[in-house]
């Protein structure tokens, strides 16, 4: 299966990762091999067969709704790129 | 003094024979004097070290120590360490001092083990061979131009070095059992569920395990010991009674069958490998063992299923780094898009990208069906498949590994080859059964590994099933007299 490199700058910012423009060549190809390599799922006998998600076939284990974490923000932040007053700074998103 | 299994360090320590500050110091010594070459550790931690050591060395004095307290061990650098840079191998991590402990590293430092540092790996466990690192590629002690395999190429090199008597690693489509084959030592991956994910960088959740890497069979049971257990943090950790994994070490094997899928054996076995496999097999049947022809048809759509499942979950669980909360961020972001695409194209690796890009595809809208879904029945194809034999025979056997270590840049280039090493080992994964690969033989002064899979929660099983093996011959001992230059 080929995909083209506008495919894969679209996939890239899908995906939130910049890709640079003389690299999009090589990315194009190596995922094109790989679909091709996925792509011979499509023949398997899978009809009547239902998706498997969980190799043991586990259900979500679910807990009480009730509060357990204790707030250690202070800590989390400490290695944050950029914080003040508690909160994570990045570029103005509303104008 | 660094060719001691766990079970002799154990036994020394009791005995008196060496001190647990004397045995880190050696080991310490070693990493300084060879790791520059095989390049195994991201992160030494002589002062962390020494100083758990001594705090061992008094619970003995005091006679509180445990069967393993004073041992040292080294950490693959995908377990959260508090206080502790927590690296995955990648430059988005570069920065990242963990806030807590992995499960993994509580229970190991609840049993006494001494931290000597965190291990080298394929960036966010994905590669096959220790090459996609942001610390640079490790090397095999076996042969220095050589790959030590991956994705726990650190601890495996480590082990095999004698910089370590035994390392934690994780195994996703091999990532345990394959570095273990191509460095000559013993490899443990538990069943799905069987040691706790919690503080263990998640790549793909349904198919990550983390699992023992040592010198021997009998150390990995001991090390399980340590590791093994529920885990209510890690929602998928699984109730089992505790077990004492050495317990059946010593059990004969008389009565015991081995299964030979004929898909594994028919693939163009690389001759050497073959005949190292077929002698392991003539001492399983020495040993009292039945060897049976078996079927598993869905062989030649396990790599395939794993490079949609695995990816997809990969895309999903690499989503949390985005530069915002912690780890790499780029420099000057024009807006918040800029800052989201250039951190994770800046801080990940090509393979990882390569993943998320693929993992993003097959989730996507108008593909998730044909790629995700498909994937997944396949999945359960694979794992019927699995159930079938495991009713005819007690461990599945064939070689860990297609090829013995390969050279260094060589298989870098086309993604697909290095993912075609995962041959033996991938179903496993997704089956999320148990498998252990020890050494059984060498081809041109190369390891070579013999797999052996088992039931679900079969590890004492599979476990005595290596011991008596090992007890037959010195594969598993083939670096005691080497050095590394």
């Amino acid at each position: 299966m080929f995909l083209d490199e506008h495919q894969v700058s679209n996939i890239a910012l899908l995906a939130r990762i910049a890709i640079n423009q003389k690299d999009i060549g090589d990315y194009t190809q190596d995922l094109s091999n790989i679909l091709t390599l996925i792509d011979q799922l499509q023949n398997a006998p899978t009809a009547n067969i239902s998706p498997l998600s969980n190799p043991l076939e586990q259900s979500q284990r679910l807990r009480p709704d009730t509060v357990t974490e204790t707030n250690q923000r202070d800590q989390f932040q400490c290695h944050a790129p950029l914080t003040e007053q508690g909160l994570y700074l990045v570029p103005r998103v509303i104008e | 003094m660094h060719r001691k299994t766990l079970a002799d360090i154990a036994q020394g320590l009791a005995q008196k024979e060496f001190s647990s500050v004397e045995l880190t110091e050696n080991y310490l010594r070693r990493i300084a004097e060879f790791d520059r070459t095989l390049n195994s550790f991201i992160t030494v931690l002589p002062e962390h070290a020494l100083a758990q050591a001594k705090q061992a060395d008094q619970l003995r004095a005091q006679n509180k120590a445990g069967p393993l307290t004073g041992v040292p061990i080294a950490h693959k650098d995908i377990f959260c360490t508090t206080g502790i840079k927590t690296s995955c191998g990648s430059k988005m991590l570069d920065n990242f001092i963990a806030p807590y402990n992995a499960t993994v590293i509580e229970k190991s430092h609840a049993a006494g083990l001494v931290m000597l540092g965190k291990t080298n790996m394929d960036e966010f466990a994905m590669g096959s061979s220790n090459e996609n690192s942001f610390y640079g590629p490790v090397k095999n002690p076996h042969d220095l131009n050589r790959v030590p395999g991956g994705s726990s190429g650190g601890s495996a090199a480590a082990v095999a070095a004698g910089l370590a008597p035994a390392a934690t690693g994780t195994d996703t489509g091999g990532s345990i059992r394959q570095p273990a084959a191509f460095c000559g030592i013993t490899g443990l991956k538990p069943t799905y569920g069987r040691v706790s994910r919690w503080g263990m960088i998640a790549f793909a959740s349904s198919l990550d395990q983390a699992g023992p890497m040592t010198q021997t069979a009998e150390d990995a049971a001991l090390l399980m010991n340590v590791l093994a257990g529920f885990d209510a943090k890690d929602s998928t950790s699984i109730h089992k009674p505790s077990e004492d994994f050495t317990a059946k070490l010593k059990t004969s094997l008389v009565g015991k069958k081995i299964g030979l899928p004929r898909q594994f054996f028919a693939h163009n076995m690389d001759s050497a490998i073959e005949s190292a496999i077929q002698n392991a097999l003539k001492d399983y049947e020495k040993l009292g063992v039945t060897l049976v022809d078996i079927d598993l048809p869905t062989t030649d759509l396990a790599i395939p299923a794993y490079y949609v499942i695995a990816p997809a979950e990969c895309s999903s669980n690499l989503s949390r780094y985005d530069g915002v909360r912690f780890g790499y961020r780029c420099k000057n972001p024009a807006d918040l898009e800029d800052l989201y695409m250039r951190s994770r194209g800046e801080g990940f690796g090509h393979e990882v990208k390569r993943r998320i890009l693929i993992g993003t595809y097959v989730l996507s809208a108008g593909y998730y069906d044909a790629y995700y879904v498909q994937a997944q029945k396949v999945r359960r194809l694979i794992k019927q498949d699995y159930e079938q034999a495991f009713r005819q025979v007690d461990f599945i056997a064939g070689p860990t590994t297609p090829t013995t270590a390969f050279p260094l840049n060589n298989k870098n280039v086309d993604p697909v080859t290095m993912y075609l090493n995962d041959i033996y080992t991938i179903a496993v994964n997704l089956a999320g059964l148990p498998s252990i690969s020890i050494p059984c033989g060498m081809s041109q002064q190369l390891p070579i590994g013999l797999q052996l899979i088992g039931n679900y929660f079969s590890e004492s099983d599979l476990l005595n099933a290596a011991h008596r093996f090992q007890q037959t011959n010195d594969w598993h001992k083939q670096l005691l007299t080497q050095s590394i230059r």
